[in-house]
């Protein structure tokens, strides 16, 4: 009795919960799957969004991206390297680590006001697609930074344990054995870092700006594709079929970019327990 | 000799560098409030923290002493969209996550789990899209003008369904098999094994999982800018449009200059202490939740 009643709430609930998704979903794909094509893809923006393609938007966020992952990437792989051989009793490792727990909680709009801060004012760069990617390079540090530690976490001790018995110097361990080990954990770190940061509209609305022309260096403004989205949903009357659209072509590449980063993860996790 | 040798010394270099730059990371929450605290400066100068409640309503100008610069309405705007999203996602959010561990044939909560991580991805801005075009008409046709409240905390709901039910997914995962085993050794059914057992043992987590699902609502922007309405009010009813902190920095901050620019990242500073006093809740929780795994 019990436990019918307690599968038929949870199935129920699940049902809700798979019903809400399958109708976000199946509106965006019934929608924006016919106006699809490589057209659309490569051609610049005509008509405030209405008519022409996403070519241009397309690639001012990938730039956004690289500029974003060639910031974060390093000094998030050196703190994760810290971190990983921190003892958590010491305050410097107990500092980092809750500092970026709470950086990781900030909303992204904050980041957008400190973005426009620092790098648009402080720093002279503007609205421009490097203000946009250092932005979102604060934001994605944290996310980053947890995974790869778990990657470098996930190396056995044996393996440093070896190395410093052969006699290796700490940074010669570091580059060829710890991070060869630990590479498919700082891919999981990208990809969810790419996830993101491709999710992102708020922190950019100040800081890469609107302009939907095809960016001629990375001090132009550009337009990302969730901007766009934004742009063509708010502020264009009778954008909303090419809204449609360009969520559909937003969801797509996200869907593929977090699959990926859910099973490069979980191969990480089978393949750390196997050894044992 | 020594001292020159260990100057170049690579590994000393490479220590160095390295704490420099988790130095660094750990420094940029620091850099954030700062910088926030900078631009806020010269409003909260000339008008102090008691304006911010005590003045007649959000009607900011260029000089402090022009505007009214009261944040009443905004924060209850930002508190009752998080409130109703949360009242609507935490429960479904603890069955989904019951329904993947105790109900569901394992493929099928699998297949579920695949589900909410995807669903975490989707952009807000895409939930704000569907929010506008699909739920903001149907709410208008039964009660305009559709963009509310309401319209907030089911869009809100939705996005931060995945986080509190993944998160109180891992909790129930990490109740040790030990402690369901002797559940099942005592005789107790199923249903009792899941509510008295394994949900008590993973408390800590899922309050966490409803904590930062409660931050990710206050702290969402771009949804709640597109479905709430944006009128700046305290609400009287679920159908009356708001408008939330976040929503408000993003559309004043486009023509703000002066003192009302200022303002805004004061606004942005309030919003940040109030996530950061809940994540830290959070933390705190799930410290003390795992010190108890630990010793139990």
């Amino acid at each position: 009795m019990g436990d019918r009643l307690l599968a038929g709430v949870c199935w129920l609930a699940a049902g809700i919960v798979a019903g809400g998704f399958a109708w976000l979903l199946g509106d965006i794909v019934m929608n924006g799957l016919g106006q699809i094509n490589l057209m659309y893809l490569l051609m610049p923006v005509a008509d405030a969004g209405r008519a022409g393609g996403i070519g241009p938007v397309i690639v001012s966020t990938s730039l956004i991206l690289v500029v974003c992952l060639s910031v974060s990437l390093p000094l998030g792989l050196a703190t994760a390297i810290v971190l990983s051989e921190a003892d958590d009793e010491r305050w410097f490792g107990r500092l980092v680590r809750r500092s970026l727990d709470v950086l990781a909680g900030v909303p992204s709009i904050v980041f957008g006001l400190f973005g426009y801060a620092v790098f648009g004012l402080a720093l002279g760069l503007g609205f421009s697609i490097l203000s946009g990617g250092l932005t979102l390079a604060c934001m994605v540090l944290p996310i980053l930074i947890r995974s790869i530690e778990q990657g470098l976490r996930a190396v056995p001790i044996d393996i440093r344990h070896a190395a410093a018995a052969l006699g290796m110097q700490r940074w010669r361990t570091l580059v060829a054995v710890l991070l060869p080990a630990a590479a498919p954990g700082v891919l999981v770190g990208v990809v969810l870092g790419i996830g993101r940061a491709a999710a992102e509209t708020a922190a950019l609305l100040f800081t890469s700006g609107y302009v939907a022309r095809m960016p001629d260096s990375l001090l132009d403004s550009g337009r990302s594709l969730s901007v766009h989205i934004f742009d063509l949903a708010l502020n264009v009357a009778g954008g909303e079929p090419r809204a449609y659209a360009a969520a559909l072509v937003l969801i797509v590449a996200l869907a593929v970019v977090n699959l990926t980063a859910i099973s490069l993860s979980e191969r990480l996790l089978s393949s750390r327990i196997n050894p044992a | 000799m020594p001292a020159s040798a260990s100057r170049l010394d690579p590994d000393r270099l490479l220590t160095g560098g390295l704490r420099l730059c988790a130095a660094f990371s750990a420094a940029l929450l620091i850099l954030v409030v700062i910088f926030l605290l900078l631009q806020a400066g010269p409003v909260l100068d000339a008008i102090g923290p008691w304006r911010l409640f005590a003045d007649d309503g959000w009607f900011p100008a260029d000089t402090a002493a022009a505007g009214q610069f009261s944040i009443v309405a905004l924060l209850a705007g930002s508190g009752a969209v998080a409130f109703g999203a949360t009242v609507l996602a935490a429960p479904l959010a603890i069955a989904s996550a019951v329904f993947c561990r105790f109900v569901a044939p394992p493929r099928i909560g699998q297949l579920f789990r695949r589900m909410l991580e995807v669903l975490a991805g989707v952009p807000s801005v895409v939930f704000g899209f569907w929010g506008l075009v699909v739920l903001v008409p149907l709410i208008n046709r039964w009660q305009p003008p559709g963009a509310s409240v309401l319209a907030g905390a089911l869009v809100l709901g939705l996005m931060i369904l995945p986080t509190i039910a993944l998160l109180a997914d891992s909790a129930l995962r990490s109740v040790p098999r030990a402690t369901l085993s002797a559940a099942a050794a005592l005789g107790l059914s199923r249903w009792r094994t899941a509510l008295q057992v394994a949900l008590p043992a993973a408390r800590g987590g899922v309050v966490t999982g409803i904590i930062l699902g409660v931050a990710r609502a206050i702290g969402e922007t771009m949804a709640v800018l597109m479905v709430c309405g944006n009128v700046v009010q305290v609400p009287a009813s679920v159908f009356e449009p708001v408008r939330t902190l976040t929503a408000n920095i993003a559309l004043e901050m486009a023509y703000a200059y002066g003192d009302h620019r200022s303002a805004l990242f004061l606004t942005g500073l309030v919003l940040t202490l109030l996530v950061i006093a809940l994540v830290l809740v959070a933390e705190l929780g799930r410290g003390a939740n795992a010190r108890r795994t630990a010793h139990g």
